[in-house]
């Protein structure tokens, strides 16, 4: 797993590498991007759905964090403020592709139906195996996607990054209830949708959806 | 203890950020609630399915070039910075 891990020595690093950016060194800030580009170019696709977006986002947090370098207190982890400065670039991003300029991470939308289990088949043992790997990743693509923005950036930072909840909240500026129900939401409604792809069938054989 | 009420405290029982009580009351009634059971079961493997097939890792090509552009644009911007100052 690739998450990002939390030992006291990357804490102390991180800390180290952005003071030295903060006096200029740009070779810090250069180990602080490829620390974290893989993360951020995750996070920003996942969002925007668009990789020359992610890719801008790229960019552009990077770009942001730098310039404003100073004011970054050091309250919190710098990953979870650049995170958050990536996320605000991307749904900026999304905004201006939909044509409802509407999106934003606090939308709770109505989708207490697409949460209530209505799919209760067990799955196959090894529901990955079902497919070859261009193919699961092109399922789990569109079902991701479905999702409202709100729901699948709370999914991609907890479950995907293996964020916790407290720095997902920070990161968006919501409160840890919202997170959790979001995340709560957004697993259900997954694994609903892909309860199609990965059931058992009935006559006891793999279903193709 | 009713589905609804399980339901509400999954995330919390994936994450085992619940109290003993709570979840022994979950364990309790997915002990005879074979539909919780199988909901817990995939939403479990769900959560696995998207953590172990990582989507859109970025190429190493790409990689080398947002790096460079990253650092030339925060270079110029020192310059720009320290001819204004």
């Amino acid at each position: 797993m690739e998450a990002i891990q939390h030992k006291a020595e990357d804490i102390v690093d991180e800390l180290t590498l952005v003071q030295a950016a903060k006096k200029g060194d740009l070779e810090a800030f250069s180990q602080l991007v490829k620390r974290y580009d893989r993360n951020i170019f995750r996070i920003a696709q996942h969002i925007t759905h668009n990789e020359e977006d992610a890719q801008d986002v790229v960019q552009e947090a990077f770009l942001k964090a730098y310039r404003n370098l100073q004011q970054f207190q050091g309250n919190s982890k710098f990953y979870t403020w650049l995170v958050r400065i990536a996320v605000n670039e991307a749904l900026m991003k999304l905004r201006r592709r939909r044509a409802d300029k509407t999106v934003s991470i606090d939308e709770d939308v109505e989708t207490e139906d697409g949460s209530m289990p209505r799919e209760v088949a067990d799955w196959s043992p090894n529901p990955e195996q079902l497919y070859g790997q261009s193919e699961l990743g092109d399922i789990l693509k569109k079902t991701i996607q479905g999702l409202p923005p709100g729901f699948r950036t709370v999914f991609v930072l907890r479950d995907v990054e293996g964020l916790s909840t407290e720095e997902t909240a920070e990161m968006l500026g919501l409160s840890v209830p919202a997170v959790k129900s979001r995340l709560l939401r957004a697993r259900l409604q997954l694994r609903e949708r892909l309860s199609k792809y990965f059931k058992k069938s009935k006559r006891g054989g793999e279903s193709q959806p | 203890m009713k589905c609804t009420e399980f339901l509400k405290e999954l995330t919390d029982y994936l994450d085992d950020a619940i109290s003993p009580g709570v979840k022994s009351e979950l364990e309790e009634h997915l002990h005879w609630c074979h539909d919780c059971e199988v909901v817990l079961n995939t939403t479990q493997k769900t959560i696995e399915i998207y953590r172990n097939n990582k989507l859109y890792e970025l190429p190493e090509t790409l990689r080398v070039r947002l790096h460079e552009v990253i650092m030339t644009k925060c270079k110029g911007s020192r310059q720009s910075k320290k001819h204004s100052t």
